[in-house]
């Protein structure tokens, strides 16, 4: 391979890219204690996806995350979002009351467990509509010709 | 009536599942786009939606208020469903109309939109029915906010698929898009401003502190921002200007959908803000209603028409009627008398049930003969003369010839502006109706009385799963046209529902 114009930026990205999904991570599991979850967490991952879109081509990211997948996927975070309502109206709470899922109500457990599942719904949720509006942007224009950079 | 119309585990989230399980159903369809299987979900989620409400109904009927926490979070803190004869009539409407619509939907779809977005279509139906039921249903103001956008971002999709047969569906559905979310925002903006002003979203519960502060002049900001911003997604006039376009560009199925519900339930927030949360009996309230919803109303009734008038396009024309129907709705609001509400919940179920046997009749002849100008029409009435009878009662139900739905609702209407002293808007109500026979005489002529043009080839028959939900429809602007009692009976309780709550609780 001849060497690309713009090599310094696939070295760097590939290199930041698995830090960005892991801070991705931590801003999804730490938001129980401190600013964030799954809304900006989602975002986060998603930029992953987009940075690795833009420096590699639309084509490659479509590879690595197909349309297939993102649609199913945040099909599939709304349903488990909805499916933990779902799952405390069968262990006989309220819609949404998570103290049902877990017997420990003294470490409020139940409340722990209900927060993190519905988050990862969101997570997913977000993150795949993000990679979707992208792909959906990304998919109208030819892409740009390495002489145009 | 049964008070556990549906299993005891069912009708003890009944509110919840109204919402949810068309919500969750929308998410199925998008993981799974197949259109056959789209249409049996959306039937389905439908039907069941339908027994949600029967049961919400009944239970309303049974105990007034049913209040059901999520999560379980105390109101006011937590987020509050509460369901009493007003909204319980509006979830119904919904649920009836999202059956009609959907059994319509499967010939007039397959007709419309290409194979392969058949699928996502329907999920953004379901998005919009769940999104309308939300609104319905929920008791608490920020709450309602967020179903109604998630209701009318399905409705901007389901617009813009409209382009398969007419590009300019994308405009229609961008400037709706456009002006949906200015409405949307003002409502933020006001409820941000009762939030500041009362520290609480719970509806109820503002709607207890407000009444304590009469004067408050962030309180009257909040009710101005709310009035413009909800009047925007019920098309009150002059803020109507997206209807039109939207109306007529549409595939049929969601025309005859939103024309249904969706403006019915902005309508629903504006009584349940004006006279529930809002006090009806404050100066500003009542100002309101009497120098801005009034005489907008009157200006709506006959501009509207008279523009409807000179429409060259048969859905275009309804569309413009609708908006003039939205404006007898509002005059029986402005009125601020519970048989003056009363007289807008009724106008607001009868005008449901014409516009829907409309908008389904003109569906069928855009389905067998590809025909939308009224122009077109010629000869219509020998060629289908089944779907024209639909369509020619639906007319004179809307014109409010006596046996018809219209005729009870102008009725209550005239005798509620009667029982004000409003003899102008008696007047008024018996000018527009003049006009609206004007502009259904235009495409009953045209229909009836003009022969058919040289060559018009038949594209295929009309099929029962269109005819069925016309007649329905058709046979129900008949049946409560000769026995009100029903339809009276339950927009009463909603009038008194609305008008009660602020005083009892």
């Amino acid at each position: 391979m001849t060497m690309s114009p713009h090599v310094i930026l696939r070295v760097v990205s590939k290199v930041l890219i698995p830090f960005i999904v892991v801070f991705g991570f931590y801003v999804h599991f730490h938001g129980e204690y401190s600013p964030g979850g799954g809304f900006q967490a989602g975002v986060i991952l998603a930029s992953a996806v987009i940075l690795y879109a833009l420096i590699f081509g639309v084509d490659a990211a479509r590879r690595a995350v197909p349309p297939a997948v993102v649609r199913v996927g945040f099909a599939l975070g709304a349903m488990l979002y909805a499916g933990v309502g779902f799952a405390t109206l069968l262990l006989g709470g309220d819609f949404l009351d998570y103290d049902v899922l877990h017997p420990d109500l003294s470490h409020h457990t139940g409340q722990h467990m209900g927060i993190i599942l519905i988050e990862i719904g969101v997570l997913v949720t977000v993150t795949c509509v993000m990679i979707a509006i992208f792909y959906a942007f990304a998919g109208r224009t030819p892409e740009i010709s390495e002489e145009d950079w | 009536m049964d008070a556990s119309f549906l299993p005891a585990a069912l009708a003890a989230h009944a509110p919840v599942l109204g919402v949810v399980v068309p919500l969750f159903m929308a998410a199925v369809l998008v993981a799974v786009p197949n259109g056959r299987f789209a249409w049996g979900v959306v039937l389905a989620s439908t039907v069941f939606a339908l027994f949600i409400a029967f049961e919400l109904v009944a239970q309303t009927r049974l105990s007034g208020v049913v209040s059901y926490q999520l999560g379980g979070w105390a109101p006011p803190h937590g987020i509050e469903f509460r369901i009493d004869e007003l909204n319980s009539v509006i979830v119904l409407l919904i649920g009836a109309m999202g059956v009609l619509s959907a059994i319509f939907a499967l010939p007039s779809v397959a007709d419309e939109i290409s194979p392969g977005k058949r699928g996502l279509f329907y999920a953004a139906f379901l998005v919009c029915f769940s999104g309308l039921n939300g609104v319905a249903l929920t008791g608490d103001a920020f709450n309602l906010f967020v179903f109604l956008e998630i209701s009318s971002l399905g409705t901007y999709a389901l617009v813009a698929m409209g382009h398969q047969n007419d590009r300019q569906a994308l405009t229609a559905s961008f400037n709706y898009l456009v002006m949906g979310t200015i409405g949307a925002t003002f409502f933020v903006i006001g409820v941000g401003f009762l939030y500041m002003a009362t520290g609480t979203l719970n509806m109820a519960d503002i709607a207890r502190i407000v009444v304590d502060m009469p004067g408050n002049r962030v309180v009257e900001i909040a009710f101005a921002f709310i009035l413009v911003g909800v009047g925007l997604k019920a098309a009150l006039f002059p803020l109507h200007l997206w209807l039109p376009s939207a109306y007529s560009f549409a595939p049929n199925f969601v025309t005859v959908f939103l024309a249904t519900t969706a403006t019915k339930v902005a309508f629903y927030v504006i009584i349940r803000f004006m006279f529930d949360v809002f006090d009806p009996q404050s100066a500003f309230v009542m100002m309101s209603l009497t120098w801005v919803v009034m005489p907008l109303a009157i200006a709506g009734m006959i501009l509207a028409s008279a523009q409807a008038i000179f429409q060259t396009d048969a859905r275009r024309l309804l569309a413009y009627s609708s908006v003039a129907q939205v404006g007898y709705m509002m005059l029986g609001l402005g009125m601020g008398t519970a048989i003056g509400v009363s007289a807008g919940v009724l106008h607001l179920l009868n005008h449901a049930l014409m516009k829907g046997a409309l908008f389904m009749a003109l569906g069928a002849f855009a389905y067998s003969y590809g025909v939308r100008r009224i122009s077109d029409f010629r000869g219509l009435g020998q060629a289908l003369p089944g779907v024209a009878a639909a369509f020619t009662i639906g007319a004179l139900s809307l014109i409010g010839v006596p046996f018809t739905v219209g005729f009870v609702s102008k009725f209550y209407l005239v005798q509620a502006a009667l029982a004000n002293g409003w003899w102008w808007a008696v007047a008024a109500i018996v000018f527009s109706s003049v006009l609206a026979v004007f502009y259904v005489y235009r495409i009953l002529v045209v229909m009836w009385v003009h022969p058919a043009p040289e060559g018009r080839e038949r594209i295929r028959p009309v099929p029962l799963m269109i005819l069925v939900p016309l007649w329905i429809l058709v046979a129900a602007n008949i049946y409560f046209g000769v026995h009100a009692d029903f339809m009276v009976d339950l927009a009463n309780a909603a009038a008194q529902a609305a008008i009660n709550a602020e005083a009892g609780s």
